[in-house]
């Protein structure tokens, strides 16, 4: 019988992988939270919208759109929507195979009575993707301060607009196609603001220009955002982000200053601007629950931090084998490098879950087009980074941990307090990243304030149960599926 | 102006006519239209938080994809549903949560 691949997510890494794994002769499982597939960058409109030109609010719409009825309509593929992985467990060591992968099915999103689902893939493909990632500020929590990919989400996937007077700040290109959603919907962009100033944003860019020319495409598509912008009179300020949100209650007003490159502020130079929302954005954090629960090892940043720091990632070889037996790794867990590279590391991971042949000359082509994403990737890492003084804009009382409200003075006093020791105790002590979001948050920035202070932060993505389950759910036996092989 | 769904007219989606639904917000009704959030019907309805953390701040949508767990509700019942995920069912009877006092 075919090899079973799990593969779980179907945003353009898992899509792409479905389709390779299909290709190579194996059945797949296609898996993922939401009720359709495209992930954040091909978020889909819910069907009872029917509309008629969805493509209108895409890049490369028709490509992802022949693309998913392929894999959807494929007879050796199943499709499970709004299906959440709960777990990944482990097989007994020195048995080689991928983790047990234990779903949960038959409801919406956090309801209660789903059924639990056990498979045992042939192999799993993890592609859960990332979600934004933001500095703490003040005022950060007042409502009417989203992420810009919550901003970008509600107006792409449910045709929201959050404001008439709205500021997008942060870091990195992403801020752009934020501001374009929300221009197309209609809503009012007072600025953009990208917190590296020109210089850092232009070294990053102009190194090694001859990579630039086969990533054409995505050059085109900024260019052709800058241009949405200039069309509707939004400024592009770089060196410039908002340092407090404002309001009472809400946000209703922004101050926004000056930044050197290492995003400390230059005095003098902050501006306070009317607003009715805040998008922010400074990078993204990819979703490591499931590859840590599955075992695979982090790739080692070149800092020399593991999965403890603020960016680290799966650790893949050339053909996105992670270093879990039978788990394959692709998108943004192995590096936040954008759809295109997700896409083609999908594909390898795809054919190579499924056993398709090494040497094929069908994944050559894939092959190069993944190491020339990753290099145009890594260049916009250069010239959107986070700068280092940024905990220069917190005040004692700014909240770090929105969840349990844990304050930037708080941390201050149980770091200094060393008595305390370990990561884990200050979490206990603190409270941060204890909350409902498991430190999804806050778990980047903790970890950067308590580097200074030589405290390692722990293993902020070690979530055993990856995604909420009802103690009911957990007490029905689950429907168990044999090894296909 | 408060957070606002798109007029259809307007839609450059071309989306069909809106089928009207409503839910309940702690007994009040709140109309919506069919394929909206739990969140996004609050958002469009002029509510921008609902939620209370800890020491009773106000908690809205903040990250729109199912990661921050400020936006939790109880839905029909259901405790810690993430509004920003949860598709609105006409008639769904939505109750707001507070952590205020949890210390």
């Amino acid at each position: 019988m075919a090899r079973h691949v799990v593969v779980v997510g179907a945003g353009p890494a898992g899509l792409a992988a479905a389709a390779a794994a299909l290709r190579a002769g194996a059945r797949v499982t296609l898996i993922d939270s939401a009720e359709r597939p495209g992930g954040q960058y091909h978020r889909m409109l819910p069907e009872a919208f029917a509309a008629e030109r969805p493509g209108r609010l895409h890049h490369g719409w028709d490509g992802f759109d022949r693309l998913r009825r392929h894999v959807l309509g494929h007879p050796r593929c199943r499709w499970w929507p709004e299906s959440p992985v709960w777990s990944l467990e482990r097989p007994e060591p020195g048995e080689p195979r991928p983790p047990r992968v234990h779903v949960l099915r038959g409801g919406p999103a956090d309801a209660s009575g789903r059924e639990r689902h056990v498979l045992d893939p042939d192999a799993l493909v993890l592609a859960p993707g990332a979600h934004d990632r933001v500095l703490p500020f003040p005022g950060w929590d007042l409502p009417g301060v989203f992420t810009a990919g919550a901003a970008q989400a509600l107006a792409k996937g449910e045709r929201l607009v959050v404001g008439d007077q709205v500021v997008v700040a942060g870091a990195g290109p992403f801020l752009l196609p934020v501001a374009a959603s929300l221009l197309e919907a209609g809503a009012g962009v007072l600025e953009v603001l990208e917190a590296n100033p020109a210089a850092t944003v232009l070294r990053g860019w102009s190194r090694r220009p001859w990579e630039l020319a086969s990533q054409g495409g995505k050059a085109a598509e900024l260019a052709e955002y800058a241009g949405l912008l200039a069309r509707h009179r939004v400024p592009y300020r770089l060196g410039r982000t908002v340092v407090e949100a404002r309001g009472d209650g809400r946000v209703e007003e922004v101050v926004t200053a000056r930044l050197r490159a290492d995003w400390s502020v230059v005095p003098g130079t902050g501006r306070v601007l009317a607003v009715d929302a805040l998008c922010v954005s400074h990078g993204f954090s990819p979703q490591l629950e499931l590859p840590v629960a599955a075992g695979c090892e982090p790739r080692r940043a070149p800092s020399g931090s593991g999965w403890p720091g603020s960016a680290s990632f799966v650790a893949v070889d050339g053909d996105q084998r992670t270093t879990a037996a039978g788990v394959y790794a692709a998108g943004e867990i192995t590096g936040i490098g954008g759809a295109a590279a997700a896409r083609a590391e999908g594909l390898l991971a795809g054919w190579h879950a499924a056993g398709g042949a090494p040497d094929a000359p069908e994944i050559a082509a894939p092959r190069r087009r993944r190491d020339r994403a990753r290099a145009f990737a890594a260049r916009l890492a250069a010239a959107h980074p986070i700068g280092a003084a940024w905990p220069g804009w917190l005040r004692p009382e700014t909240v770090v941990c929105r969840c349990e409200e844990t304050s930037y003075g708080t941390l201050r006093q149980a770091a200094a307090d060393r008595a305390g020791g370990s990561a884990r105790a200050l979490r206990l002590g603190t409270r941060a990243g204890l909350g409902p979001c498991q430190a999804r948050v806050c778990g980047p920035a903790v970890a950067d304030l308590l580097a200074g202070d030589g405290i390692p932060s722990g293993d902020p993505h070690n979530r055993p149960v990856a995604q909420p389950i009802r103690l009911g759910e957990l007490a029905r036996p689950p429907h168990r599926e044999e090894s296909a092989t | 102006m408060s957070p606002r769904l798109v007029r259809g007219a307007d839609d450059a989606a071309g989306r069909g006519p809106d089928t009207p639904i409503e839910i309940t917000v702690d007994g009040v009704p709140v109309a919506g239209v069919a394929g909206q959030t739990v969140g996004g019907v609050l958002l469009a309805a002029g509510r921008r938080a609902w939620r209370e953390g800890p020491s009773g701040a106000p908690r809205g949508i903040f990250c729109g994809i199912g990661v921050c767990f400020d936006c939790l509700v109880t839905v029909n019942g259901d405790r810690d549903v993430r509004a920003c995920r949860r598709r609105a069912r006409d008639g769904d009877v939505v109750t707001t949560q507070s952590r205020a006092g949890d210390r």
